[in-house]
């Protein structure tokens, strides 16, 4: 297919652009395969540049021959085209519907960016299972890498390579795989090296109604224990709903079966909920006119901060079982793919000071949500403006983040990238230039050849130039296990996301900018005091050599 | 245990709740009454003390096994929850609190008998830091528009006002007089601030007297004198604070509002700000939202576990709380009035007068944060200080009512200026480079507005202040608070913005959030444990000593360099600069600022604190966290059947 035939009008003149914070601009349309360009004409700088794959939503409005197009892009920003002639209009609206819901992935813009900078590091081989494995091995010999789902045949939305308890072998593993949804058979996600114990995560098991068991799963799971300890299973949905899914051949760990499991179910909310939540806290955030109330009882309706308290609660929970417990954790809910990673991916953010730097949590993203098969291609289609209203559309990536964004806001020092970190990973992962957010898990992406095709997200984030702008100039290691206060009190509306195009940050921004300059200004002023004391001492030392012949 | 104001009295194993504390675990240890605070020091020799006058309301709960609660809720919103072993002594320390918490006589007041050893003169130093004759000189008056009237010298005009007004030069004693007639409580209109570039004016007064049909020649001539000092705008906007409703309904009490068509050139508008009851009760309810939540929230480990049942504060009640008490909406309505105030000023140099019902609440909120908006100075903390002094204490904001400094009537108390300094924290965090001070002044000031330990804010008026002899018996506060100034500094303050630098605030509803640091100052689990403020504050503190040290270095090094090429040879400056390097020194005590300083009143807050300390504080509380496992079990339990 090509582009041409969806762009019926690729040019207009006169062109009237208004966005957030910038003045109307007036400049020459252009529609390519993958951005919309608009550029104004009198010193021929392009004045917005947007990825079809960023775009939401559309409306489109006549006011006699003048048409109006409002973009609604996935990351919030609204944007207002006036374009000139009705029949402009309705082509470039159309034209931009097209290109923003192409089918196929592999028209997507990744595929054909070329990047303008030099690679230093190919981010596609920057965080190689094996190498997460030789960060566990030194610590522990109970565990083993297993290639049993090389040719993704045991489980399609695990990555090839998988830790998994030294005991057993693949064959029990195929075993397991029957027995839980999704073939996700139970696999290490975190292992605490100050005792030892671990987190796990699964697809639920297919208990179903008549309470099926399965010998190696209690096994595999039985294996991770030492002797005489206890390990708990956190269900991240309700124990009502739980009990529904056995209907549907589902289930969860029955205690007869599992007799040193203790099963907590919690009720962290999924899909559509999710989205709906998001939807009303998009469109409260852009409604400057709501009076306090109106805006209080939006806020509290869109149900947002509830489930970021619900998500960080239990992650909290599984960290305290962890670290001041001693007991081992297995985490599932239904899939295993969206919950489940957000409580094992925060948890590892409170117990481990690495995924707190930026590498450690560029690894934690790669390790807990890309290869552990959370379905990016199918939650980011759509954001918050899109009308679709499809089941497996979800904000769970960017829940995930706001969580991060909470306990950044309570530990200010403790991490060592920024809010503009948090804030770029949602972007890409909604619309990029990148392959890494494409696909739902590995499986889809090698049969895409994403490595050899497109660009990593990580070979552009990691060069220099770009990590100094997502750096905390705050940032000192802290090796300690972060608690966050989940209070209501506690938790806050991430406005550097929600409320991004709604009011101007320029004080904001300007108050960090003076904080850096403060920081950096210390460092110096330590550099040369250290030096001068240096000349001082030669200099003494000098005195004394002469003195004392 | 019958406490005389005199003596002390203890009662030994008594412990201490923190409702939101780490560990439900409680602390014991000894309680001490003196005459001016209670004192709990527990095992670890850690002090609490609370002051008598910062006590609100003290409850005796019913008994249990361990022994007898009493609960003290405090003007600073902290809350204690102690257990007395024998209830006759909880018993005796209630009645004690009662009667000392509560005094009949100012002279029986702290700041009475508070003696920060300093002489007479220097006392007198202290009162005479902040003069507001220098202010209004400040200002630009008197100047050929203004001038100080003598008509209120002593106080016969109007009591609750102070002695020297600043009023149109063309308003002659008759007419100021005549106003002051028609004016409820005698408030006429006088000058609040004046806008020296502009020439226009923020004046005040209470409300006239104008029943359903009433005028006032004078007063009318008294609004024209204001409309002619401005000669940049004919037109002047008169701005009654209160509802329109509430407005109404004075008219059948013989007061109301400004008819247009009696004053020449007035814009008639109302903004709507509730009264002093309203914001009572609207406090009231929002503090609610937390006592409901009293002993089921105790520690951060239980609302990790707390699954079914017993639940900690939900966001839904938590925001639902908010909405229905109203607080962030009345906020919202000051912090609009002192917008229109600046706007009429900056864009239509119109001269702006401000009135409520007797223009002491409202009215004082509103002209000092427009003033603030305004003019840069008052961002200082110097010039806030005297905003306060000026708009607030000398206008006769009735301090000692509305703190319920004395056993009064209940109905007088309302928290009009915290919501003065809530909106001041609100531009603090919109403009973090505007201001000089920073969120632990606002505390500190919030603090000392209750404390009772410093004359400022005893009394209602000048005159009872005057009366009370405060400048001979009592010392000011903000002296003290300047000696202090290093903790209370912004770390980004720019100083460099033009005096008349306007602030103007985005007021959609979602750029006001609920104030934590205030309202929950003393529950520390609920705070960031790592403060920036703080951190950026000793980076400032150590780069001006790093400074230092390069000068020193530099020229000592210059200085032997010469003496090397004179070859005199020296051995006495063969030590060392700084014994103790300057930059351990300064990292050691690097992030171990408190949010708030601890100071005569000897509080013992750890609102945002330092990092490394209270993880191992935290760690340490953890590592004993047995039950944490309990309620786990329990929890477990519940879950699972």
């Amino acid at each position: 297919m090509e582009f041409a035939e969806l762009i019926k009008t690729p040019r207009v003149d006169n062109v009237v652009l208004h966005r957030p914070f910038y003045p109307a601009v007036e400049g020459t349309l252009c529609l390519t395969g993958h951005h919309l360009i608009l550029s104004s004409r009198q010193d021929n700088t392009e004045e917005l540049w947007l990825l079809h794959s960023n775009i939401d939503a559309i409306d489109k409005r006549f006011v006699g021959p003048l048409g109006t197009i409002i973009i609604k892009c996935k990351d919030f920003r609204i944007i207002q085209l006036d374009i000139p002639g009705m029949e402009e209009c309705l082509n470039i609206a159309s034209s931009i519907e097209a290109l923003s819901t192409l089918d196929s992935i592999t028209l997507m813009y990744p595929f054909f960016y070329r990047p303008m900078f030099e690679v230093i590091e190919d981010g596609w081989h920057s965080f190689l299972p094996e190498q997460e494995f030789e960060l566990y091995s030194s610590a522990t010999s109970d565990w083993r890498l297993s290639y049993v789902n090389k040719e993704f045949a045991v489980c399609p939305s695990y990555p090839p390579i998988v830790i998994v308890p030294k005991s057993i072998d693949d064959e029990a593993l195929r075993k397991v795989a029957t027995f839980r949804h999704g073939g996700r058979f139970p696999v290490l996600s975190y292992y605490h090296k100050k005792n030892g114990m671990v987190i796990m995560r699964s697809g639920q098991p297919l208990t179903g109604t008549n309470g099926r068991r399965c010998k190696e799963d209690e096994k595999l799971i039985n294996a991770t224990l030492r002797a005489g300890k206890r390990g708990y299973i956190i269900d991240t949905r309700s124990l009502n709903v739980a009990q529904q899914a056995r209907a549907k051949g589902g289930g969860f760990e029955q205690e007869a079966h599992y007799p040193q499991w203790r099963r907590i179910h919690k009720s962290i909310e999924r899909y559509h909920i999710l989205q709906e939540s998001l939807v009303k806290l998009v469109e409260a955030c852009n409604d400057q006119t709501h009076n306090m109330d109106r805006w209080l009882s939006k806020l509290e309706s869109s149900n947002w901060l509830t489930h970021i308290k619900e998500i960080l609660t239990t992650a909290c929970l599984v960290a305290q079982c962890i670290d001041r417990e001693g007991a081992s954790i297995l985490i599932h809910g239904t899939e295993g793919t969206d919950s489940t990673l957000q409580v094992t991916s925060l948890a590892q953010i409170i117990l481990e000071p690495r995924s707190r730097t930026i590498r450690g949590f560029e690894a934690l993203i790669e390790r807990e949500w890309l290869q552990a098969g959370h379905p990016f291609q199918q939650r980011c289609a759509q954001s918050a403006y899109c009308n679709s209203k499809q089941k497996w559309e979800s904000p769970v990536f960017l829940l995930f983040l706001d969580c991060v964004w909470q306990i950044l806001r309570q530990f200010p020092c403790s991490f060592e990238f920024n809010e503009n970190f948090l804030i770029m990973l949602f972007e890409h992962a909604y619309a990029s230039q990148f392959g890494t957010f494409l696909g739902n898990n590995e499986s889809e992406r090698c049969k895409l050849k994403l490595q050899q095709k497109t660009m990593s997200l990580w070979s552009w984030v990691n060069r220099p130039s770009e990590l100094s702008k997502f750096t905390n100039p705050l940032f000192e290691a802290n090796n300690l296990v972060i608690w966050p206060s989940v209070a209501p009190q506690s938790l806050q509306l991430w406005e550097g996301i929600f409320l991004r195009w709604n009011r101007s940050s320029k004080y904001l921004d300007e108050a960090y900018e003076e904080m850096v300059n403060i920081i950096e200004y210390n460092k110096e002023l330590q550099a040369k005091v250290n030096l001068l004391r240096r000349q001082l001492a030669e200099l003494e030392t000098k005195d004394g050599m002469q003195e004392s012949p | 245990m019958v406490v005389n104001a005199a003596e002390s009295a203890r009662v030994e194993q008594v412990k201490l709740l923190d409702r939101f504390s780490t560990n439900n675990k409680s602390l014991t240890g000894t309680l001490y009454l003196t005459a001016t605070h209670l004192l709990f020091i527990d095992s670890q020799q850690k002090e609490t003390w609370i002051l008598h006058h910062h006590i609100g309301s003290v409850e005796k709960l019913a008994l249990t096994t361990s022994g007898c609660p009493l609960v003290i809720q405090c003007k600073n919103f902290r809350i204690v929850h102690f257990i007395v072993p024998r209830e006759r002594d909880c018993h005796d320390i209630y009645n004690s609190l009662l009667q000392l918490s509560k005094q009949a006589k100012y002279e029986d007041l702290y700041a009475f008998s508070y003696n920060p050893k300093q002489n007479d003169s220097e006392r007198l130093r202290g009162w005479q830091l902040i003069d507001l004759a220098e202010e209004y000189k400040r200002m630009g008056v008197p100047n050929s528009n203004w001038q100080l009237s003598d008509a209120n010298r002593e106080y016969k005009i109007c009591e609750t006002y102070p002695r020297e007004l600043y009023v149109p030069r063309i308003a002659s004693k008759p007419i100021i007089v005549g106003s002051s007639k028609f004016r409820s409580k005698g408030r006429f209109p006088v000058l609040s601030y004046y806008h020296q570039n502009k020439e226009a004016a923020i004046c005040r007064c209470s409300q006239p007297l104008s029943g359903f049909s009433a005028r006032c020649l004078e007063d009318e001539h008294l609004l024209q004198a204001i409309s002619k000092a401005n000669p940049a705008n004919r037109y002047m906007y008169v701005v009654d604070t209160r509802p329109k409703l509430n407005a109404i309904a004075n008219r059948a009490a013989g007061k109301g509002y400004e008819n247009e068509d009696n004053y020449s050139n007035i814009r008639f508008q109302f903004v709507g700000i509730e009264n002093i009851h309203v914001m009572r009760s609207s406090l009231q309810k929002l503090l609610e939202v937390f006592d409901n939540i009293y002993f089921q929230y105790i520690s951060v480990w239980t609302t990790y576990i707390s699954v079914n049942g017993t639940k900690g504060l939900s966001v839904n009640d938590f925001y639902s709380g908010l909405e229905s008490s109203g607080w962030l909406r009345h906020i919202k309505a000051v912090m609009d009035a002192a917008i229109f105030l600046a706007k009429a000023i900056m864009v239509e140099n119109a001269s702006v007068l401000v009135h409520c019902s007797d223009g002491w609440d409202r009215t004082s909120q509103v002209c000092s944060l427009g003033s603030l908006l305004l003019d840069s100075y008052y961002r200082t903390v110097k010039g806030f200080m005297v905003l306060i002094e000026k708009d607030w204490i000398s206008f006769g904001h009735k301090f000692s009512e509305r703190c319920g400094h004395l056993d009064g009537d209940p109905k007088e108390v309302s928290p009009v200026f915290t919501q003065f300094l809530e909106c001041v924290w609100h531009l603090t965090e919109q403009f973090p480079q505007d201001f000089e001070f920073n969120e632990a002044f606002l505390l500190q000031i919030h603090e000392h507005i209750h404390s009772c330990q410093f004359g400022n804010f005893l009394g209602n008026c000048q005159k009872e202040r005057e009366e009370l002899k405060l400048k001979e018996k009592t010392y000011s506060l903000w002296p003290f608070l300047l000696d202090d100034q290093k903790k209370y500094l912004n770390p980004l303050y720019s100083s460099n913005s033009q005096k008349f630098a306007v602030l103007e605030p985005n007021t959609a509803s979602f750029n006001f959030k609920f104030w934590r640091n205030m309202y929950h100052q003393f529950d520390r689990t609920l705070h960031p444990r790592e403060s920036v403020c703080n951190i950026i504050m000793n980076m400032n503190e150590q780069n001006k000593q790093l400074e230092k040290d390069i000068k020193d270095l530099e020229s000592k090094i210059n200085k032997r360099k010469n003496e090397q090429i004179d070859g005199v040879l020296t051995k006495e400056l063969l030590h060392p600069v700084h014994p103790e390097s300057p930059i351990i020194k300064t990292s050691l005590c690097f992030k171990e600022q408190t949010l708030l300083p601890v100071n005569d009143t000897l509080r013992t807050i750890e609102g945002s604190n330092p990092a490394d300390n209270r993880y191992s504080e935290y760690a340490e509380e953890f590592s004993k966290s047995e039950p944490a496992v309990v309620s786990l079990e329990y929890g477990v339990a519940r879950m699972t059947c």
